[in-house]
């Protein structure tokens, strides 16, 4: 009697498991169909995907020759790193001054912290675009300060909100008393926070970097109203991925060489997811390790 | 004890919470003063020579317009739309996801991440093309593309903070439920479905105003046959037509005004955590 209600449990388990994961795979496999077939046509010349027309490596070599997308890739790389920075050292500072700040500070701070968060990317985007404009007219003599600076700056502020969110639950999470030991032990206010709070803190200032290099990488509008000459593009306008795709795609199908890079792109997050797993796993087995001792 | 005294006789000495004052100050340059004049440019002209007057011109110019109110209406439709379509999809995902008998451990969540760190305008383009393939085009079906396109696109996002709060349900409280005689119909409807409300506003929060304002998506997809805000804000400021941008823009933020309300009635605090957890 009861080894049949549990074999029928089990059974139900069973069932439940493979559904969930047919249904799992399914999304997960509909979601990759476009990265799929770019990668796939990778591998041939075609202008177009649909066409199969030969196996070939051209497509790489055409890649790294093509200045265009190489200049646009190196513009992107360099804007998320340089603003992923800024927003990384501005989030954290103000995550821990609004922590120690007083209540009514706080929630002002948090408040404008929200406001980024939840606005339309593009009415962030107008916003400064029209400061801009508005300072260039009234407080440059009617110059033009576009450039990589107001760039710069719209990347950050896409970002800076979302350094913070992740920095302040790591502060919330923290022992109050490690602070006030430092102190006690003779550290000066500002190394307490340096040697006692920030390593507290590394998690969440971490998944910030990596969520600021993130927002950064894959924006577009922002960078369209933005954007001025500079950078690797010289006398022209800024051109990133995004825009530089944009772009193209207006006026025809992605072009094949973009193919190659998206193929580069994705081993490359491939790689790192791997990275993170393996880590994760080796650190959980070493924690269980430890907790038998 | 010197040397303590000293310092706070210095006349600046250093603070904990002066570290604030240039995140402070960066969020008021650029984000409270743009936004400030957003709404200066909204409701104003201005003369030849550069000189401001009040006016509500933009205004009128926005309410009596069929075409921008068209395009208003047709933009909070494809947006509830997208974020039912994401939900009626996304949860059951995250359910299973977050179920420990379906999924043990975080790879599958993050397979689901991944594409988003594919340039998002790439994979708009790759997903038109692999469309227009299929026979599905911005010519002969445009809101068919598009809406697919849509929901592509946030899938991703919706998701994860439904997981997100979904691993964190209480179980036992579910257990309770099934042990006091609730079948699994009921313990979802008056256990787990209101428990993860949270994450369903917070989900809808992060796909219903990003399609609303989204650019690129319709651009691509439709090939332009379909105008939605973003699109007709983007139009307007490469025109330079500022006034009548930055009124739209102003309706946009209304807009994400009541949707912030609407959410902080839900939860409170907790949401932005969700959101930082991405990693």
């Amino acid at each position: 009697m009861v080894n049949d209600a549990i074999a029928r449990n089990k059974r139900k388990d069973v069932a439940f498991k493979s559904i969930g994961l047919f249904v799992i795979f399914f999304i997960l496999i509909l979601m990759y169909v476009p990265i799929l077939v770019l990668i796939a046509y990778s591998f041939t010349n075609a202008t177009n995907v649909g066409t199969w027309t030969g196996f070939s490596f051209d497509l790489y070599g055409a890649l790294f020759q093509d200045e265009e997308i190489m200049t646009a890739l190196g513009n992107t790389i360099i804007l998320a790193l340089s603003s992923s920075a800024i927003s990384v050292v501005l989030g954290t500072c103000g995550a821990i001054g609004t922590f120690y700040a007083s209540k009514k500070a706080r929630a002002s701070i948090e408040i404008v912290t929200q406001i980024p968060v939840v606005n339309a990317e593009i009415v962030i985007a107008m916003s400064l675009t029209v400061m801009f404009v508005f300072c260039g007219t009234y407080l440059f003599m009617g110059a033009n300060i576009f450039s990589f600076w107001t760039l710069l700056i719209g990347h950050v502020i896409l970002s800076l909100p979302f350094v913070y969110l992740s920095v302040k639950p790591k502060l919330l999470q923290m022992d109050p008393h490690i602070y006030e030991a430092a102190l006690d032990l003779g550290c000066s206010q500002g190394k307490a926070i340096f040697k006692a709070v920030l390593p507290e803190i590394m998690p969440g200032v971490g998944s910030g970097a990596l969520l600021a290099i993130t927002l950064s990488l894959d924006d577009f509008i922002v960078t369209a109203f933005t954007r001025g000459a500079g950078l690797l593009s010289g006398e022209k306008t800024i051109d990133t991925l995004s825009t530089l795709v944009q772009a193209k795609i207006k006026k025809g199908p992605v072009p094949p060489e973009m193919r190659a890079l998206t193929t580069l792109i994705f081993l490359f997050v491939f790689l790192i997811v791997v990275l993170i797993t393996v880590y994760n796993n080796v650190k959980a087995r070493r924690n269980r390790k430890k907790g038998r001792y | 004890m010197a040397r303590a005294y000293s310092k706070t006789k210095r006349f600046f000495s250093f603070k904990r919470k002066y570290l604030c004052i240039p995140y402070s100050v960066f969020l008021i340059l650029f984000v409270i003063i743009p936004i400030f004049i957003i709404l200066v440019y909204a409701f104003t002209g201005s003369t030849e020579d550069g000189a401001l007057y009040f006016s509500f011109d933009a205004f009128t110019s926005f309410f009596t317009s069929p075409t921008k109110i068209n395009i208003l209406v047709v933009s909070l439709f494809v947006g509830m739309l997208n974020t039912i379509i994401c939900l009626l999809i996304g949860y059951p995902v995250a359910y299973l996801l977050a179920n420990s008998k379906v999924n043990k451990n975080k790879i599958l969540v993050l397979l689901f991440i991944m594409p988003m760190w594919i340039n998002f305008v790439l994979r708009t383009g790759a997903t038109r093309d692999v469309l227009s393939w299929m026979g599905i085009n911005g010519g002969n079906h445009p809101y068919l593309a598009t809406m697919i396109g849509m929901v592509y696109n946030y899938l991703p996002f919706t998701i994860l903070p439904l997981y997100t709060t979904m691993i964190k349900l209480d179980k036992s409280q579910l257990e309770a439920a099934s042990d006091l005689g609730a079948n699994s119909f009921n313990v979802f409807l008056h256990n787990t479905l209101p428990q993860s409300l949270p994450g369903i506003v917070s989900a809808s929060e992060m796909v219903f105003m990003p399609t609303l304002s989204s650019y690129v998506i319709s651009d691509t997809l439709s090939e332009g046959k379909i105008t939605l805000f973003g699109n007709i804000i983007y139009l307007n400021f490469s025109q330079s037509q500022w006034n009548e941008g930055s009124f739209m823009a102003f309706v946009m933020l209304i807009l994400v005004g009541i949707s912030m309300l609407v959410s902080r009635h839900f939860d409170r605090g907790e949401q932005s955590e969700r959101r930082g957890t991405l990693w």
